[in-house]
Protein backbone atom coordinates (compact mmCIF):
# COMPACT_ATOMS: atom_id res chain seq x y z
CA UNK A 1 0.00 0.00 0.00
CA UNK A 2 1.17 3.30 -0.96
CA UNK A 3 0.94 5.64 2.32
CA UNK A 4 2.00 8.60 0.55
CA UNK A 5 2.07 9.87 -2.63
CA UNK A 6 3.14 13.50 -4.05
CA UNK A 7 3.27 14.58 -7.58
CA UNK A 8 4.10 17.98 -8.85
CA UNK A 9 3.92 18.97 -5.35
CA UNK A 10 4.41 23.30 -4.81
CA UNK A 11 4.38 25.63 -2.32
CA UNK A 12 5.50 28.91 -2.51
CA UNK A 13 5.40 31.88 0.44
CA UNK A 14 5.84 35.29 -1.23
CA UNK A 15 7.96 35.10 -3.88
CA UNK A 16 10.29 32.17 -2.53
CA UNK A 17 9.50 28.42 -3.81
CA UNK A 18 9.45 26.15 -0.58
CA UNK A 19 8.57 23.19 -2.86
CA UNK A 20 9.10 23.32 -6.46
CA UNK A 21 7.67 20.80 -7.68
CA UNK A 22 8.11 17.48 -5.49
CA UNK A 23 7.54 13.91 -6.54
CA UNK A 24 7.76 11.67 -3.95
CA UNK A 25 6.06 7.97 -2.91
CA UNK A 26 6.24 6.02 -0.26
CA UNK A 27 5.00 2.68 0.92
CA UNK A 28 3.38 0.96 3.95
CA UNK A 29 6.58 -0.17 6.53
CA UNK A 30 9.35 2.21 5.74
CA UNK A 31 11.09 4.73 7.67
CA UNK A 32 11.80 7.58 5.56
CA UNK A 33 14.32 9.87 6.04
CA UNK A 34 14.08 13.53 4.63
CA UNK A 35 17.11 14.95 4.85
CA UNK A 36 18.17 18.64 3.46
CA UNK A 37 19.56 21.87 5.12
CA UNK A 38 18.12 24.71 6.99
CA UNK A 39 15.40 26.33 4.71
CA UNK A 40 15.41 23.36 1.91
CA UNK A 41 11.30 22.60 2.34
CA UNK A 42 12.04 19.66 4.65
CA UNK A 43 9.14 21.25 6.85
CA UNK A 44 6.97 22.73 4.36
CA UNK A 45 6.77 19.22 2.89
CA UNK A 46 5.85 17.89 5.99
CA UNK A 47 3.36 20.43 6.69
CA UNK A 48 1.64 19.37 3.75
CA UNK A 49 1.51 15.93 4.21
CA UNK A 50 -0.06 16.60 7.50
CA UNK A 51 -2.77 18.74 5.85
CA UNK A 52 -1.46 22.18 8.46
CA UNK A 53 -0.71 24.25 4.93
CA UNK A 54 -2.42 24.23 1.88
CA UNK A 55 -0.41 23.60 -0.92
CA UNK A 56 -0.56 22.91 -4.81
CA UNK A 57 -0.10 19.92 -6.90
CA UNK A 58 -1.19 16.41 -6.13
CA UNK A 59 -0.82 14.49 -2.46
CA UNK A 60 -2.67 11.83 -0.80
CA UNK A 61 -2.02 10.31 2.52
CA UNK A 62 -3.47 7.24 3.13
CA UNK A 63 -5.98 7.77 0.02
CA UNK A 64 -6.63 11.39 1.49
CA UNK A 65 -6.13 14.54 0.84
CA UNK A 66 -4.70 15.93 3.88
CA UNK A 67 -5.83 19.33 3.46
CA UNK A 68 -9.66 19.16 2.41
CA UNK A 69 -9.77 15.77 5.01
CA UNK A 70 -7.69 16.63 7.75
CA UNK A 71 -9.71 15.80 10.60
CA UNK A 72 -10.67 12.18 9.28
CA UNK A 73 -7.08 11.86 8.63
CA UNK A 74 -5.34 12.80 11.99
CA UNK A 75 -6.98 9.29 13.39
CA UNK A 76 -4.87 7.80 11.17
CA UNK A 77 -2.13 9.79 11.37
CA UNK A 78 0.28 11.37 14.14
CA UNK A 79 3.05 13.58 14.31
CA UNK A 80 6.04 15.38 16.29
CA UNK A 81 6.77 18.67 15.12
CA UNK A 82 9.08 19.49 16.83
CA UNK A 83 10.34 19.23 20.48
CA UNK A 84 8.90 21.20 23.18
CA UNK A 85 5.17 21.91 21.62
CA UNK A 86 3.46 19.91 24.74
CA UNK A 87 1.91 22.57 26.68
CA UNK A 88 3.98 23.78 29.59
CA UNK A 89 1.26 24.10 31.75
CA UNK A 90 -0.03 20.45 31.38
CA UNK A 91 0.69 17.85 34.09
CA UNK A 92 1.58 14.01 32.83
CA UNK A 93 -1.53 12.50 34.33
CA UNK A 94 -3.77 15.50 32.59
CA UNK A 95 -1.72 14.75 28.91
CA UNK A 96 -1.96 10.90 29.68
CA UNK A 97 -6.38 12.12 30.32
CA UNK A 98 -6.74 14.40 27.55
CA UNK A 99 -5.35 12.01 25.17
CA UNK A 100 -7.27 9.14 26.30
CA UNK A 101 -10.54 11.97 25.76
CA UNK A 102 -10.09 12.41 22.47
CA UNK A 103 -8.05 9.97 20.52
CA UNK A 104 -9.98 6.85 20.21
CA UNK A 105 -6.68 4.67 19.18
CA UNK A 106 -4.32 5.96 21.97
CA UNK A 107 -3.69 2.55 24.26
CA UNK A 108 -3.39 4.24 27.69
CA UNK A 109 -2.03 1.25 28.96
CA UNK A 110 1.04 0.99 26.72
CA UNK A 111 1.78 4.80 27.51
CA UNK A 112 1.80 4.44 31.00
CA UNK A 113 4.27 0.75 30.29
CA UNK A 114 6.47 2.94 28.67
CA UNK A 115 6.87 5.70 31.07
CA UNK A 116 7.35 3.15 33.99
CA UNK A 117 10.50 2.90 32.30
CA UNK A 118 11.21 6.61 32.50
CA UNK A 119 11.80 8.91 35.30
CA UNK A 120 8.86 10.95 34.62
CA UNK A 121 6.06 10.91 37.75
CA UNK A 122 2.40 11.35 36.44
CA UNK A 123 2.12 14.42 39.49
CA UNK A 124 4.70 16.54 37.59
CA UNK A 125 4.18 19.12 35.17
CA UNK A 126 5.38 19.32 31.71
CA UNK A 127 7.49 22.76 32.96
CA UNK A 128 9.23 20.48 35.42
CA UNK A 129 10.50 18.33 33.04
CA UNK A 130 13.73 17.74 31.70
CA UNK A 131 13.90 18.18 27.71
CA UNK A 132 14.83 15.16 27.26
CA UNK A 133 11.69 14.16 29.69
CA UNK A 134 9.43 16.09 27.49
CA UNK A 135 10.92 14.25 24.53
CA UNK A 136 10.12 11.10 26.19
CA UNK A 137 6.82 11.75 27.08
CA UNK A 138 5.73 13.42 23.78
CA UNK A 139 7.18 9.90 22.33
CA UNK A 140 5.24 7.82 25.22
CA UNK A 141 2.00 9.59 23.86
CA UNK A 142 2.66 8.86 20.36
CA UNK A 143 3.59 5.50 20.41
CA UNK A 144 0.68 4.64 22.07
CA UNK A 145 -1.53 5.43 19.20
CA UNK A 146 -2.16 2.69 17.08
CA UNK A 147 -1.27 4.92 13.75
CA UNK A 148 -0.35 4.02 10.43
CA UNK A 149 1.90 6.89 9.74
CA UNK A 150 4.02 8.67 12.13
CA UNK A 151 6.14 12.14 11.16
CA UNK A 152 8.78 13.50 13.54
CA UNK A 153 10.17 17.08 12.51
CA UNK A 154 13.42 17.06 14.08
CA UNK A 155 12.20 15.22 17.08
CA UNK A 156 15.49 14.98 18.80
CA UNK A 157 16.66 18.16 18.75
CA UNK A 158 18.59 19.38 21.42
CA UNK A 159 19.26 16.11 23.14
CA UNK A 160 22.01 14.60 23.99
CA UNK A 161 23.14 11.47 22.39
CA UNK A 162 22.16 9.29 25.20
CA UNK A 163 18.36 10.40 24.64
CA UNK A 164 18.91 10.30 21.04
CA UNK A 165 19.80 6.48 20.77
CA UNK A 166 17.21 5.74 23.37
CA UNK A 167 14.85 7.55 21.47
CA UNK A 168 15.40 5.31 17.93
CA UNK A 169 15.82 2.44 20.29
CA UNK A 170 12.70 2.51 21.90
CA UNK A 171 10.64 3.86 18.26
CA UNK A 172 12.60 0.34 16.55
CA UNK A 173 11.91 -1.83 19.03
CA UNK A 174 8.78 -0.84 20.42
CA UNK A 175 7.10 0.92 18.06
CA UNK A 176 7.94 0.37 14.03
CA UNK A 177 6.24 -3.22 12.84
CA UNK A 178 5.95 -3.75 8.89
CA UNK A 179 2.35 -2.18 8.77
CA UNK A 180 3.57 1.22 10.28
CA UNK A 181 5.14 3.90 8.25
CA UNK A 182 7.65 6.75 9.63
CA UNK A 183 9.14 9.39 8.18
CA UNK A 184 11.61 11.50 10.10
CA UNK A 185 13.75 14.58 9.30
CA UNK A 186 16.62 15.77 11.38
CA UNK A 187 19.92 17.33 11.21
CA UNK A 188 21.64 14.35 13.27
CA UNK A 189 21.53 12.74 10.58
CA UNK A 190 24.63 9.86 11.98
CA UNK A 191 21.36 8.62 13.76
CA UNK A 192 19.42 8.02 11.39
CA UNK A 193 21.80 5.08 9.64
CA UNK A 194 20.65 2.59 11.32
CA UNK A 195 17.52 3.45 11.47
CA UNK A 196 15.88 4.00 7.91
CA UNK A 197 15.01 1.85 5.38
CA UNK A 198 14.66 4.90 2.84
CA UNK A 199 16.78 8.35 2.17
CA UNK A 200 15.64 11.21 0.90
CA UNK A 201 17.51 14.63 0.17
CA UNK A 202 16.13 17.80 -0.11
CA UNK A 203 17.18 21.02 -1.71
CA UNK A 204 15.87 24.09 -2.60
CA UNK A 205 12.29 22.98 -2.81
CA UNK A 206 13.60 19.64 -4.68
CA UNK A 207 14.25 15.93 -3.92
CA UNK A 208 17.73 15.59 -5.04
CA UNK A 209 18.23 11.78 -3.60
CA UNK A 210 16.00 9.38 -3.54
CA UNK A 211 17.21 5.72 -3.07
CA UNK A 212 16.74 2.73 -0.61
CA UNK A 213 18.86 1.77 2.07
CA UNK A 214 19.86 -1.46 0.22
CA UNK A 215 20.48 0.86 -3.11
CA UNK A 216 22.43 3.45 -0.74
CA UNK A 217 24.97 0.65 0.65
CA UNK A 218 25.36 -0.62 -3.01
CA UNK A 219 25.32 2.43 -5.01
CA UNK A 220 28.03 4.46 -2.94
CA UNK A 221 31.21 3.40 -1.97
CA UNK A 222 34.06 5.64 -0.08
CA UNK A 223 37.54 4.87 -0.54
CA UNK A 224 40.70 5.97 1.85
CA UNK A 225 43.73 6.66 -0.72
CA UNK A 226 46.92 7.61 -0.24
CA UNK A 227 48.41 10.71 -2.44
CA UNK A 228 50.29 8.99 -4.42
CA UNK A 229 46.94 7.26 -5.52
CA UNK A 230 44.89 10.05 -5.69
CA UNK A 231 45.25 10.77 -9.22
CA UNK A 232 44.44 7.43 -10.14
CA UNK A 233 41.32 7.13 -8.32
CA UNK A 234 40.28 10.38 -9.61
CA UNK A 235 40.00 8.84 -12.96
CA UNK A 236 36.99 6.47 -11.90
CA UNK A 237 35.16 10.16 -11.21
CA UNK A 238 34.68 10.38 -7.99
CA UNK A 239 31.65 12.98 -6.43
CA UNK A 240 33.19 13.73 -3.96
CA UNK A 241 36.66 14.22 -2.27
CA UNK A 242 37.53 15.06 1.28
CA UNK A 243 41.21 15.15 2.66
CA UNK A 244 42.01 13.29 6.30
CA UNK A 245 44.92 13.40 7.67
CA UNK A 246 46.99 13.69 4.71
CA UNK A 247 45.37 11.02 3.15
CA UNK A 248 41.81 11.66 0.62
CA UNK A 249 38.68 10.18 0.98
CA UNK A 250 36.79 9.64 -2.48
CA UNK A 251 32.85 8.64 -2.60
CA UNK A 252 32.12 7.29 -5.34
CA UNK A 253 28.30 6.73 -7.32
CA UNK A 254 28.05 2.83 -9.29
CA UNK A 255 31.68 2.50 -9.23
CA UNK A 256 33.45 -1.34 -9.25
CA UNK A 257 34.02 -2.47 -5.92
CA UNK A 258 36.73 -4.67 -7.02
CA UNK A 259 38.23 -1.84 -8.80
CA UNK A 260 38.11 0.76 -5.92
CA UNK A 261 39.99 -2.17 -3.90
CA UNK A 262 43.10 -1.67 -5.58
CA UNK A 263 43.51 1.77 -4.57
CA UNK A 264 42.11 1.12 -0.41
CA UNK A 265 40.01 0.24 1.78
CA UNK A 266 36.62 0.22 0.46
CA UNK A 267 33.93 0.89 3.24
CA UNK A 268 30.38 2.18 3.01
CA UNK A 269 30.35 6.26 3.89
CA UNK A 270 28.05 7.73 6.37
CA UNK A 271 24.71 9.25 5.15
CA UNK A 272 26.11 12.87 6.57
CA UNK A 273 29.23 12.32 4.11
CA UNK A 274 26.95 11.95 1.46
CA UNK A 275 24.69 14.59 2.20
CA UNK A 276 27.79 16.78 2.28
CA UNK A 277 28.97 15.45 -1.17
CA UNK A 278 25.62 16.02 -2.68
CA UNK A 279 24.65 19.13 -1.46
CA UNK A 280 28.33 20.41 -2.07
CA UNK A 281 27.57 19.56 -5.33
CA UNK A 282 24.52 20.84 -5.82
CA UNK A 283 25.65 24.71 -4.41
CA UNK A 284 28.77 24.18 -7.22
CA UNK A 285 25.84 23.50 -9.64
CA UNK A 286 23.49 26.42 -8.47
CA UNK A 287 26.85 28.69 -8.49
CA UNK A 288 28.14 27.57 -12.62
CA UNK A 289 24.35 28.73 -13.34
CA UNK B 1 -27.96 -14.14 17.13
CA UNK B 2 -24.74 -15.48 16.22
CA UNK B 3 -24.23 -13.90 12.95
CA UNK B 4 -24.29 -10.53 14.64
CA UNK B 5 -21.81 -11.07 16.70
CA UNK B 6 -19.34 -12.06 14.41
CA UNK B 7 -20.33 -8.98 12.18
CA UNK B 8 -20.52 -6.74 14.75
CA UNK B 9 -16.11 -7.29 15.78
CA UNK B 10 -15.65 -6.95 12.03
CA UNK B 11 -17.80 -3.71 10.94
CA UNK B 12 -15.47 -2.21 13.95
CA UNK B 13 -12.89 -3.49 12.38
CA UNK B 14 -13.23 -2.01 8.85
CA UNK B 15 -13.61 1.34 10.67
CA UNK B 16 -10.63 0.61 12.20
CA UNK B 17 -12.03 1.73 15.20
CA UNK B 18 -14.70 1.92 17.99
CA UNK B 19 -17.08 4.37 17.76
CA UNK B 20 -16.40 7.24 19.64
CA UNK B 21 -19.31 9.76 20.62
CA UNK B 22 -19.31 13.43 18.40
CA UNK B 23 -18.93 14.78 22.14
CA UNK B 24 -15.93 13.54 23.59
CA UNK B 25 -13.52 15.85 21.99
CA UNK B 26 -16.00 18.68 22.83
CA UNK B 27 -16.19 17.16 26.30
CA UNK B 28 -12.39 17.10 26.59
CA UNK B 29 -11.71 20.50 24.80
CA UNK B 30 -13.50 22.36 27.48
CA UNK B 31 -11.97 20.61 30.60
CA UNK B 32 -8.46 21.12 28.77
CA UNK B 33 -9.69 24.78 28.97
CA UNK B 34 -10.44 24.46 32.41
CA UNK B 35 -7.10 22.48 33.37
CA UNK B 36 -5.32 25.56 31.74
CA UNK B 37 -6.91 28.31 32.74
CA UNK B 38 -7.66 28.17 36.65
CA UNK B 39 -8.60 31.91 36.97
CA UNK B 40 -12.01 30.86 34.84
CA UNK B 41 -13.34 29.27 38.53
CA UNK B 42 -10.86 31.03 40.88
CA UNK B 43 -11.54 34.66 40.53
CA UNK B 44 -14.86 34.02 40.93
CA UNK B 45 -14.42 31.67 43.80
CA UNK B 46 -12.45 34.47 45.48
CA UNK B 47 -14.91 37.04 45.04
CA UNK B 48 -17.53 35.01 46.80
CA UNK B 49 -15.16 34.65 49.77
CA UNK B 50 -14.50 38.02 49.90
CA UNK B 51 -18.05 38.64 49.77
CA UNK B 52 -19.36 35.84 52.60
CA UNK B 53 -16.17 37.37 54.26
CA UNK B 54 -17.17 41.29 53.98
CA UNK B 55 -20.81 40.26 55.23
CA UNK B 56 -19.75 38.21 58.07
CA UNK B 57 -17.99 40.79 59.65
CA UNK B 58 -19.88 44.56 57.91
CA UNK B 59 -23.03 43.54 57.73
CA UNK B 60 -23.85 41.04 60.79
CA UNK B 61 -22.38 43.70 63.01
CA UNK B 62 -24.69 46.38 61.38
CA UNK B 63 -27.65 44.73 61.69
CA UNK B 64 -26.89 43.86 65.45
CA UNK B 65 -27.08 47.99 66.30
CA UNK B 66 -30.64 47.97 64.77
CA UNK B 67 -33.54 47.19 67.11
CA UNK B 68 -36.17 46.86 64.57
CA UNK B 69 -36.59 43.63 63.65
CA UNK B 70 -37.47 44.32 60.01
CA UNK B 71 -34.97 46.93 59.44
CA UNK B 72 -32.22 44.75 60.48
CA UNK B 73 -33.87 42.02 58.11
CA UNK B 74 -33.61 44.43 55.33
CA UNK B 75 -29.96 45.27 56.22
CA UNK B 76 -29.08 41.41 56.16
CA UNK B 77 -30.63 41.57 52.26
CA UNK B 78 -28.64 44.28 51.21
CA UNK B 79 -25.38 42.56 50.32
CA UNK B 80 -27.49 39.45 48.36
CA UNK B 81 -27.87 42.01 45.00
CA UNK B 82 -23.94 43.17 45.49
CA UNK B 83 -22.86 39.50 45.83
CA UNK B 84 -24.86 39.18 42.67
CA UNK B 85 -23.20 41.91 40.75
CA UNK B 86 -19.47 41.09 41.98
CA UNK B 87 -19.75 37.37 40.78
CA UNK B 88 -20.94 38.31 37.59
CA UNK B 89 -18.56 41.51 37.05
CA UNK B 90 -15.68 39.31 37.67
CA UNK B 91 -17.14 36.47 35.30
CA UNK B 92 -17.35 39.48 32.61
CA UNK B 93 -13.59 40.38 33.19
CA UNK B 94 -12.45 36.71 33.76
CA UNK B 95 -14.20 36.21 30.32
CA UNK B 96 -12.78 38.52 28.15
CA UNK B 97 -9.52 38.16 29.28
CA UNK B 98 -9.65 34.76 28.56
CA UNK B 99 -11.25 35.25 25.14
CA UNK B 100 -8.31 37.41 24.54
CA UNK B 101 -5.77 34.82 24.84
CA UNK B 102 -7.89 31.60 24.17
CA UNK B 103 -6.03 31.23 20.35
CA UNK B 104 -2.76 33.57 20.88
CA UNK B 105 -1.75 31.78 23.66
CA UNK B 106 -1.71 28.20 21.95
CA UNK B 107 -0.10 30.26 19.17
CA UNK B 108 2.53 31.62 21.14
CA UNK B 109 3.46 28.47 23.52
CA UNK B 110 4.00 26.75 19.99
CA UNK B 111 1.42 23.98 21.32
CA UNK B 112 -1.10 24.15 18.84
CA UNK B 113 0.96 21.92 17.38
CA UNK B 114 0.20 19.38 19.71
CA UNK B 115 -3.28 20.04 19.69
CA UNK B 116 -3.22 19.74 15.67
CA UNK B 117 -1.35 16.94 16.33
CA UNK B 118 -4.78 15.20 17.35
CA UNK B 119 -8.00 14.33 15.66
CA UNK B 120 -9.44 17.25 16.92
CA UNK B 121 -11.05 19.74 14.33
CA UNK B 122 -10.87 23.81 14.42
CA UNK B 123 -14.50 23.86 14.68
CA UNK B 124 -14.53 21.84 18.16
CA UNK B 125 -11.42 23.61 19.45
CA UNK B 126 -13.09 26.97 18.59
CA UNK B 127 -16.30 26.24 19.90
CA UNK B 128 -15.01 24.61 23.26
CA UNK B 129 -13.39 27.93 23.73
CA UNK B 130 -16.29 30.12 23.02
CA UNK B 131 -18.02 27.57 25.38
CA UNK B 132 -15.56 29.17 28.30
CA UNK B 133 -17.54 32.99 28.28
CA UNK B 134 -21.14 31.74 26.82
CA UNK B 135 -21.63 28.23 29.03
CA UNK B 136 -19.22 27.66 31.92
CA UNK B 137 -18.98 30.94 32.96
CA UNK B 138 -22.31 32.24 33.03
CA UNK B 139 -23.40 28.65 34.92
CA UNK B 140 -20.79 28.64 37.31
CA UNK B 141 -21.65 32.60 38.46
CA UNK B 142 -25.14 31.25 38.74
CA UNK B 143 -24.33 28.38 40.86
CA UNK B 144 -21.68 30.12 42.91
CA UNK B 145 -24.64 33.41 43.25
CA UNK B 146 -26.91 30.95 44.75
CA UNK B 147 -24.62 29.55 46.85
CA UNK B 148 -22.94 32.66 48.38
CA UNK B 149 -26.74 34.16 49.22
CA UNK B 150 -27.45 30.83 50.59
CA UNK B 151 -24.66 30.88 52.81
CA UNK B 152 -25.54 34.60 53.39
CA UNK B 153 -29.53 33.58 54.67
CA UNK B 154 -28.40 31.07 56.84
CA UNK B 155 -26.27 33.29 58.29
CA UNK B 156 -28.62 35.58 59.05
CA UNK B 157 -31.29 33.57 60.30
CA UNK B 158 -28.28 32.16 62.66
CA UNK B 159 -27.58 35.51 64.23
CA UNK B 160 -31.54 36.40 64.06
CA UNK B 161 -32.12 33.41 66.05
CA UNK B 162 -29.38 33.99 68.43
CA UNK B 163 -30.82 37.35 68.72
CA UNK B 164 -33.96 35.61 69.85
CA UNK B 165 -35.82 37.51 67.14
CA UNK B 166 -38.46 36.20 64.25
CA UNK B 167 -36.65 34.96 61.42
CA UNK B 168 -39.93 35.65 59.49
CA UNK B 169 -39.83 39.18 58.10
CA UNK B 170 -36.34 37.61 56.91
CA UNK B 171 -37.55 34.79 54.33
CA UNK B 172 -40.66 36.66 53.86
CA UNK B 173 -38.24 39.90 52.79
CA UNK B 174 -36.24 37.59 50.14
CA UNK B 175 -38.12 36.32 47.47
CA UNK B 176 -35.36 33.67 46.65
CA UNK B 177 -37.05 31.88 44.27
CA UNK B 178 -37.58 35.06 42.07
CA UNK B 179 -34.47 36.09 42.36
CA UNK B 180 -32.68 33.49 41.14
CA UNK B 181 -35.35 32.94 37.90
CA UNK B 182 -34.41 36.66 37.37
CA UNK B 183 -30.74 35.99 37.20
CA UNK B 184 -30.75 33.18 35.40
CA UNK B 185 -33.22 35.51 32.84
CA UNK B 186 -30.30 38.09 32.98
CA UNK B 187 -26.79 35.99 32.55
CA UNK B 188 -28.50 34.37 29.56
CA UNK B 189 -29.92 37.10 27.97
CA UNK B 190 -27.36 39.54 28.25
CA UNK B 191 -24.16 37.57 29.40
CA UNK B 192 -24.96 34.96 26.96
CA UNK B 193 -26.61 36.60 24.03
CA UNK B 194 -26.25 40.13 24.49
CA UNK B 195 -22.26 39.95 25.12
CA UNK B 196 -21.79 36.80 22.73
CA UNK B 197 -20.44 39.29 19.60
CA UNK B 198 -18.05 40.93 22.11
CA UNK B 199 -16.51 37.63 22.92
CA UNK B 200 -16.64 36.48 19.56
CA UNK B 201 -14.61 39.32 17.96
CA UNK B 202 -12.22 38.71 21.00
CA UNK B 203 -11.65 35.12 20.01
CA UNK B 204 -11.00 36.25 16.38
CA UNK B 205 -8.79 38.73 17.47
CA UNK B 206 -6.80 36.25 19.19
CA UNK B 207 -6.60 34.13 16.38
CA UNK B 208 -5.87 36.63 13.85
CA UNK B 209 -3.10 39.18 16.03
CA UNK B 210 0.49 38.23 16.17
CA UNK B 211 1.21 40.34 19.17
CA UNK B 212 -1.03 42.96 21.22
CA UNK B 213 -4.19 41.12 21.32
CA UNK B 214 -5.16 43.79 23.16
CA UNK B 215 -4.31 46.71 21.19
CA UNK B 216 -5.92 44.94 17.98
CA UNK B 217 -8.86 44.33 19.46
CA UNK B 218 -9.80 47.56 20.69
CA UNK B 219 -7.86 50.36 18.26
CA UNK B 220 -10.64 49.80 15.84
CA UNK B 221 -13.27 50.31 17.85
CA UNK B 222 -11.54 53.43 19.08
CA UNK B 223 -10.39 54.51 15.84
CA UNK B 224 -13.83 54.63 14.48
CA UNK B 225 -15.44 57.06 17.46
CA UNK B 226 -12.28 59.04 17.15
CA UNK B 227 -13.06 59.49 13.41
CA UNK B 228 -16.51 60.18 14.09
CA UNK B 229 -15.58 62.70 16.62
CA UNK B 230 -13.30 64.84 14.47
CA UNK B 231 -15.45 64.35 10.98
CA UNK B 232 -18.91 65.14 12.11
CA UNK B 233 -18.41 66.28 15.92
CA UNK B 234 -21.06 63.45 17.02
CA UNK B 235 -20.19 61.02 19.33
CA UNK B 236 -22.95 58.00 17.90
CA UNK B 237 -20.49 55.12 17.79
CA UNK B 238 -19.46 55.67 21.34
CA UNK B 239 -22.57 55.55 22.49
CA UNK B 240 -23.20 52.47 20.59
CA UNK B 241 -20.27 50.78 21.95
CA UNK B 242 -21.42 52.05 25.33
CA UNK B 243 -25.17 50.78 25.04
CA UNK B 244 -23.62 47.07 23.87
CA UNK B 245 -21.19 46.88 26.78
CA UNK B 246 -23.40 48.44 29.60
CA UNK B 247 -26.74 48.09 28.62
CA UNK B 248 -29.87 45.87 27.19
CA UNK B 249 -32.95 45.78 26.18
CA UNK B 250 -33.22 43.01 28.22
CA UNK B 251 -34.77 44.68 31.16
CA UNK B 252 -34.66 43.58 35.05
CA UNK B 253 -32.01 45.70 36.65
CA UNK B 254 -30.47 45.35 39.60
CA UNK B 255 -30.65 47.88 42.06
CA UNK B 256 -31.09 47.37 45.86
CA UNK B 257 -34.44 49.38 45.93
CA UNK B 258 -36.13 46.36 43.75
CA UNK B 259 -34.86 43.86 45.96
CA UNK B 260 -38.06 43.65 48.18
CA UNK B 261 -40.06 43.39 45.00
CA UNK B 262 -41.01 41.24 42.30
CA UNK B 263 -37.72 41.17 40.40
CA UNK B 264 -39.51 39.24 37.51
CA UNK B 265 -41.80 42.53 36.92
CA UNK B 266 -39.08 44.06 35.22
CA UNK B 267 -38.15 41.55 33.19
CA UNK B 268 -38.80 42.14 29.23
CA UNK B 269 -38.12 38.99 26.97
CA UNK B 270 -40.69 40.40 24.35
CA UNK B 271 -38.85 43.68 23.92
CA UNK B 272 -35.20 41.81 23.80
CA UNK B 273 -36.65 39.01 21.09
CA UNK B 274 -37.57 41.85 18.86
CA UNK B 275 -34.56 44.08 18.98
CA UNK B 276 -33.02 43.82 15.63
CA UNK B 277 -29.37 45.05 17.79
CA UNK B 278 -29.23 41.53 19.35
CA UNK B 279 -30.07 39.41 16.34
CA UNK B 280 -27.50 41.69 14.29
CA UNK B 281 -24.82 41.18 17.51
CA UNK B 282 -25.47 36.94 17.05
CA UNK B 283 -25.39 37.50 13.47
CA UNK B 284 -21.89 39.23 14.05
CA UNK B 285 -20.71 36.48 16.45
CA UNK B 286 -21.76 33.80 14.03
CA UNK B 287 -19.58 35.66 11.52
CA UNK B 288 -16.19 35.87 13.99
CA UNK B 289 -16.78 32.36 15.14
CA UNK B 290 -16.21 31.11 11.26
CA UNK B 291 -13.70 33.40 10.59
CA UNK B 292 -12.19 32.34 13.64
CA UNK B 293 -12.51 28.58 12.61
CA UNK B 294 -11.32 29.19 9.24
CA UNK B 295 -8.04 30.96 10.75
CA UNK B 296 -6.99 28.15 12.60
CA UNK B 297 -6.69 26.10 9.77
CA UNK B 298 -3.76 28.49 8.29
CA UNK B 299 -2.65 29.42 11.32
CA UNK B 300 1.03 27.66 13.11
CA UNK B 301 2.97 28.55 15.93
CA UNK B 302 4.30 32.47 16.19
Amino acid sequence: MTVIEARGLRKAFGATLALDGVNLRVEEGRILGLIGPNGAGKTTALNAILGLTPYQGELRVLGRDPWAERDELMRDVCFIADVAVLPRWMRVSQALEYVAGVHPRFDRVKAEAFLAKTDIRHASRITELSKGMVTQLHLALVMAIDAKLLVLDEPTLGLDILYRKQFYDSLLNDYFDRSRTIVVTTHQVEDLQNVLTDLMFINRGRIVLDCSMEEFESRYLEVMVNPEQVAAARTLKPIHERPVLGRSILLFDRADRKQLATLGDVRTPNISDLFVAVMGNQTAQGAAR
Amino acid sequence: MNTQSNTMPESFDSQGIAPMSATRPMYWSVRRELWENRSIYIAPLAVAVVVLFGFLIATIGRAMSMHDPARRAAVLTEPNTFAELLIMGVAFVVGLLYSLDALHGERRDRSILFWKSLPVSDLTTVLSKASIPLVVLPLFSFALTVATQWIMLLLSTAVMLGSGLSVAPLWTHMPLFQMWLALLYHLFAVHVLWYAPIYGWLLLVSGWARRATFLWAALPWLAIGIVEKLAFNTSHFAAWVGYRVSGSPAGGSFTADNVSMDPLMHLTPGRFLTNPGLWIGLAFFAACIAAAVRLRRYQGPI
